[in-house]
């Protein structure tokens, strides 16, 4: 990253950029925010593939820093994350969305709940909060002080762009649909059966939950955390675990990262194979689903048996994870993986080989390299496209190194391509779970790293943190600032089907409108992590 | 073809008896009509999804409730019970009263998990209500973070009558 770092460098403006960390993996580097959008052209032209990890805005003004934006950039194949930090902004900001498409919806965010302005932004419409709330409410600004808000909020339509011809209907669904599903609405411009245009209206779940994060303890936090998303719980916690312990300076045992793996690993399997199930659902292909669902529900058992939740929630803490499974019950996890291991291959042929699923998932909503590139979409919708960005791959942490992790990729970018992904995932999943567990058969059991000990830890503060996981749905992003007390200060939680969610209504024209439970589900986005 | 046939009869019945064993704790309050068979909508009021991914889970083949007579429907005008998990958020209630009106009579409502009850870990954010409660009438409560399949089943037969 040397190149980078003499551009940077030698980049004139005023006032001057400062690189105030600058190592092996991770650099932090202040930028002027009027020069933001020219430092980020630079690097997207160098570097094509570049990911974005998380882009936060912070309301530093009491520390005398204005509002600040922490835009977290990531090199793939150099394992190198760079923080761009553009302080002092008062009440607007030059937008990134026009050089970058990924920032979009984060950039319309800022502009809702901080009630800052992103000048030149190509789609400057309201995101998080509908229409409907009173005038001058930005509730992530510090000097807003959780009120009454909410009683004042208003029946107000939803704004949607026209579209008029001949034989042109708008189809509206949602936000309650038909199942058991989360809410949201869609609205389908369609033209006979075929889709023109598809608008997307979520955040129907939005609760405020980073602010209400902020001034609880690193434990209340960690409770609120594993609640953002009700199935990527562990990679939200351990996203979140991983920057607490960069603040604190905290090295974890091999026995925690093993474990920590462990339960990374199970949460996947429990996820891709339900969401295989789900994806025949979403044709109506009764045998496929309950196939899926039945091995679901039996992942999910064992991780109440073994770990004494379904999701899996309080298994990871702050500095460790709750309590270390003896080498015995490793070996019984090991056996009843094996089993359900041998049950999915039994299975998923009849899937594979199905002529009428094929028929109706190879094909079926594109998502094109360009889009996904541009959208900075991560997860197997990325790599059924044909990037190879898998975290575990990527970055170097928990037992991942050791894995020897191959992204799987596929390159058409359809429905089936993201099934076929899935399925190698899984596959490649309970192989590791394989070799993790054997380890943990031979250990004798370590001592656990009490809370105790952790909380006595000293914590930086006023300083930025992330931690980063590969959720079964993407990369999952935790940002974190810590003030004088170890209080949370601000929190950002840029989860992967926040980073989807965009890319979604891109696939759907030119299908049928029929198709599209079988596109959503293909992406499988939560709407929770999303909406926060 | 065949080895998925053989397949089927090698694994037997999946579905759980669970319910047989079940002894109601209180009389239920359900007319007579209503307790052989009950139609259920789903109303996710802002939850973090887990509740509802266990509500799906009871189409598993091994809760299966429609063996109990419990259907999911698609449409709140088929339903006698509405299912609501979240703490309420505030962008979706107009949609909740709504679906909650368009139910015919006689209708009840089931609050489901810890944040429907009472808002749970997301009391105080700006955007809930803290809990089903504030918006409509709850009948019955059950609670968990979230509450497993088996306690969702429980707490149906139980609002059913059933043994």
């Amino acid at each position: 990253m040397l190149g980078l770092q003499e551009y940077l460098q030698s980049y004139r403006s005023d006032p001057a950029i400062k690189i105030v960390e600058w190592e092996k993996q991770e650099g932090l580097v202040e930028v002027p925010s009027r020069d933001l959008p020219e430092v980020l052209t630079y690097c997207l032209a160098m570097w094509p593939r570049l990911m974005w990890l998380t882009h936060v805005v912070n309301d530093e003004r009491q520390l005398g820093n204005g509002f600040c934006i922490y835009l977290v950039l990531h090199f793939p194949g150099k394992d190198f994350s760079l923080t761009l930090v553009a302080k002092g902004i008062e009440s607007n900001f030059p937008t990134l969305a026009s050089i970058y498409p990924a920032l979009n919806w984060s950039e319309r965010e800022v502009q809702d709940l901080f009630g800052l302005q992103a000048v030149g932004h190509p789609d400057p419409r309201s995101l998080v909060l509908h229409p409907g709330w009173p005038k001058g409410f930005h509730p992530l600004r510090k000097d807003y002080k959780a009120g009454k808000e909410s009683k004042e909020f208003k029946r107000a339509p939803l704004v949607f762009p026209e579209m008029l011809g001949d034989g042109i209907f708008q189809v509206p669904v949602g936000p309650i649909h038909a199942g058991i599903i989360e809410p949201g609405h869609f609205r389908f411009y369609t033209i006979g059966e075929a889709v023109l245009h598809l608008e997307a209206q979520l955040f129907f779940t939005h609760k405020g939950i980073e602010k209400l994060i902020e001034g609880k303890s690193i434990q209340e936090g960690l409770r609120i955390i594993e609640r953002v998303c009700g199935v990527c719980t562990v990679s939200h916690a351990l996203a979140y675990c991983e920057a607490v312990e960069k603040l604190a300076n905290l090295e974890v045992s091999r026995s925690v990262l093993l474990w920590r793996t462990i339960l990374a690993e199970l949460e996947r399997v429990y996820n891709h194979v339900g969401d295989i199930g789900n994806m025949c659902a979403g044709v109506g292909f009764a045998l496929g689903n309950a196939n899926g669902s039945q091995c679901k529900e039996r992942l999910q058992r064992l991780n109440l048996e073994f770990f004494g939740h379904r999701f899996l929630r309080g298994a990871v803490v702050p500095g460790g994870i709750k309590s270390i499974p003896s080498p015995k019950a490793s070996e019984a996890i090991l056996n009843r993986l094996l089993e359900l291991s041998h049950d999915f291959e039994e299975w998923i042929p009849m899937l594979l080989t199905h002529d009428g699923y094929r028929q109706r998932a190879v094909t079926t909503g594109v998502l094109k390299l360009e889009d996904a590139l541009n959208f900075g979409v991560t997860g197997p919708a990325a790599r059924a496209s044909g990037i190879p960005n898998d975290w575990r791959e990527l970055h170097a942490h928990l037992c991942y190194p050791e894995l020897k992790v191959k992204s799987m990729t596929e390159q058409e970018g359809d429905c089936w391509s993201r099934l076929t992904v899935r399925v190698k995932e899984t596959r490649e999943s309970f192989r590791f779970l394989h070799t993790l567990l054997s380890e943990g058969m031979k250990k004798p059991e370590p001592e656990i790293e009490r809370l105790k000990l952790f909380s006595d830890h000293k914590f930086h503060a006023w300083q930025p943190a992330w931690g980063c996981v590969e959720s079964p749905r993407g990369t999952d992003v935790v940002w974190l600032m810590l003030d004088e007390e170890a209080k949370i200060y601000r929190c950002r939680v840029r989860s992967a089907s926040y980073a989807n969610w965009p890319v979604v209504p891109l696939t759907v024209p030119g299908n049928i409108v029929p198709d599209f439970p079988l596109i959503n589900k293909s992406f499988e986005l939560c709407y929770s992590c999303c909406d926060r | 073809m065949w080895s998925l046939l053989l397949r089927k009869l090698k694994m037997g019945r999946l579905t759980e008896k669970n319910g047989n064993s079940l002894t109601p704790h209180m009389a239920s309050n359900l007319p007579l009509k209503f307790r052989k068979s009950l139609q259920i909508r789903h109303l996710d009021c802002g939850s973090c999804n887990g509740c509802d991914w266990e509500m799906a889970a009871l189409g598993n083949s091994l809760y299966d409730h429609q063996h109990f007579g419990i259907d999911f429907v698609a449409s709140p005008r088929h339903a006698d019970l509405l299912m609501c998990t979240g703490p309420g958020s505030t962008q979706l209630l107009n949609a909740a009263r709504e679906t909650y009106e368009a139910m015919a009579k006689p209708k009840w409502v089931m609050a489901v998990g810890d944040c429907a009850i009472n808002g749970g870990v997301f009391k105080g954010a700006y955007a809930t209500e803290g809990g089903i409660d504030g918006i409509l009438q709850v009948d019955i409560k059950v609670p968990g973070c979230p509450p497993k399949p088996d306690d969702l089943i429980k707490a149906l037969l139980e609002f059913m009558g059933k043994r």
